[in-house]
């Protein structure tokens, strides 16, 4: 009986030993988050302020705001969500449902995987020489955009394929049954079922956009913007214009980084809050894809 | 039970299925006579559930199968397994209830309603008229009449498998094909569901795959023996159990392998 109790003394205390490992592994990271939290409240909690949201960028720091900035990161925003979220739904249903299964798709698989890990900078390069030079589209809020949806384009296509592929094989299998088509399939059946792993994987993804700013520095976002691009929406008919997607722009990262490459102290106050801002908005987008995925979970299930 | 001269709705004539390499199906001839139930019994792997997926086309989305042989719908004569018959078209004649319950993650009257509204129907009478129809002869209307907008995933799972019968019910096929459909079910839900069946059979054909014998037994008024891709014996089903001509179906009936 002795050595069962060696036994168990010594396997406890192994077990024992990797909790507690584990637990001081989380705390790291952890712990380095809220200390970057609480060390960017600290440093831009006080210039954190309605003038702030609402001024443009000034040499004077006091004065200088995220105006441009903030607009500029949801017009991009709205751009990248519009051209990345309908091309990465359907190259996922094709992929999913579409395409024969044969090397050649497995290779296109392997490939958008791969492209989901290639650094953003490489997109820029890529969206420098394609719209800006070769196209001739300029630098502006629309090549910003797409420069951004190309980078989270795999992302929506991975998460989309995911979704698609965890509705249970019953469900096509009774639709078909019934005398559906494919599109009919998708369409009434495979869509609505994965729409919360599609949304969640698409807010992330956008959430991941929001945070870029090498490539759009290298498609020639502006630092230094005065100028707001025009209104999307006007007073008159057809209440809608396209002119914003042609004008210059400047992005959160981009303004955080300009600040905190200056020597004076009162710009890095305003960094730390831009970066607040920043941080909010990412969250925000999160807190979106869990409430969805709350949602549809009740909703959805088999 | 069985009338003298029954006529024939499906005629299955040297059908081969091909995964691959290995044939599951080896030549296999049977007769499927209208409003009556056919059941298809044998051990595991036989390829019972093979053939009856051929009747609706449903191994089509797999590649690496190949049919040989026919599948002859009557009246029409139409061969389901001919390349110019679209697996649409099959499948918008036939009905089919799978082994597990698979009710679509919508509402009681959107699973009911999703056949109809296939084919065209968009006026909310009819298809309430039809769907309460459909689920009356599954047994299923005292149960949801209620909750017809509720979804169908709060159903139990016998109810859940009336609700798919329903379903399938709902479009009026020519022939209804059953994968085992109780082969999840409790004693109560699954005499339910065989009363459910058998009431069917005045509307429709009937085919059952089950690996109840005394299912069979019960229900159908056929049997169709399958052993190793291969039809070993086609009778009315009171004699088949009571006087198999076949040795292996006798061994198999009476218990010594399966």
């Amino acid at each position: 009986m002795k050595d069962v109790d060696k036994l168990i003394r010594q396997q406890k205390f192994q077990d024992r030993f990797f909790a507690v490992l584990g637990f001081l592994c989380t705390l790291v990271g952890l712990v380095v988050l809220s200390i970057l939290i609480i060390d960017l409240l600290r440093d831009g909690w006080k210039s954190l302020d309605y003038q702030f949201l609402t001024s443009f960028p000034s040499r004077k720091a006091e004065s200088a705001g995220i105006l441009v900035a903030w607009i500029g990161s949801i017009l991009v925003a709205i751009v990248t969500a519009l051209t990345a979220v309908p091309l990465g739904i359907a190259a996922a249903i094709y992929l999913e449902e579409y395409a024969r299964k044969n090397w050649l798709t497995s290779f296109v698989e392997i490939n958008i995987t791969n492209l989901a890990g290639v650094p953003s900078i490489i997109y820029g390069l890529m969206s420098l020489g394609l719209f800006v030079y070769f196209l001739g589209l300029g630098r502006n809020v629309f090549v910003g955009g797409l420069t951004l949806g190309f980078l989270i384009l795999p992302i929506i296509i991975v998460a989309t394929r995911e979704a698609i592929r965890s509705v249970p094989n019953g469900i096509r299998e009774a639709a078909y049954a019934l005398g559906a088509t494919k599109w009919q399939v998708i369409w009434h059946h495979l869509l609505p079922c994965s729409v919360n792993g599609i949304a969640t994987g698409t807010i992330i993804a956008l959430s991941r956009a929001l945070g870029e700013s090498a490539p759009l520095i290298v498609v020639g976002a502006v630092v230094f913007n005065t100028v707001l691009p025009p209104s999307p929406l006007q007073a008159n008919f057809p209440f809608v214009n396209f002119d914003w997607l042609d004008s210059s722009f400047s992005v959160m990262p981009i303004q955080v980084f300009n600040w905190v490459s200056r020597p004076q102290e009162a710009f890095h106050r305003n960094a730390a809050a831009a970066s607040i801002v920043l941080i909010f908005i990412t969250l925000t987008l999160n807190g979106m894809a869990m409430f969805i995925r709350y949602r549809f979970r009740k909703k959805v299930q088999w | 039970m069985v009338d003298a001269t029954p006529s024939l709705k499906v005629q299955v004539r040297q059908l081969r299925v091909f995964y691959g390499e290995n044939e599951a199906i080896k030549g296999v001839d049977i007769p499927v006579y209208a409003n009556r139930i056919t059941a298809l019994i044998g051990p595991s792997g036989c390829g019972k559930t093979t053939l009856l997926r051929c009747f609706n086309r449903m191994h089509d989305f797999q590649k690496n199968v190949r049919y040989e042989g026919d599948i002859v719908l009557y009246p029409s004569e139409k061969n389901l397994l001919s390349r110019d018959v679209d697996p649409m078209e099959v499948r918008l004649l036939t009905g089919m209830v799978f082994q597990k319950p698979n009710p679509f993650p919508k509402s009681i009257f959107e699973n009911v309603a999703f056949g109809l509204r296939l084919r065209g129907m968009s006026n909310r009478q009819e298809l309430s008229e039809r769907v309460e129809k459909a689920l009356i002869g599954s047994a299923l209307w005292d149960d949801v009449k209620d909750r017809l907008g509720r979804p169908a995933t709060e159903l139990s799972g016998g109810q859940q498998q009336r609700l798919c019968i329903a379903r399938a019910l709902a479009t009026e096929p020519e022939v209804l094909l059953l994968d085992e459909p109780t082969s999840a079910m409790d004693p109560i839900s699954t005499s339910r569901i065989e009363d459910v069946i058998f009431e069917l059979k005045d509307r429709m054909t009937i085919v059952i795959v089950t690996h109840n014998m005394q299912q069979a037994a019960r229900i159908s008024d056929y049997t169709a023996f399958m052993y190793r891709g291969q039809l070993i014996e086609f009778r009315a089903t009171e004699e088949i159990f009571q006087r198999p001509s076949e040795e292996l179906t006798k061994s198999y009936l009476g218990g010594s392998f399966g």
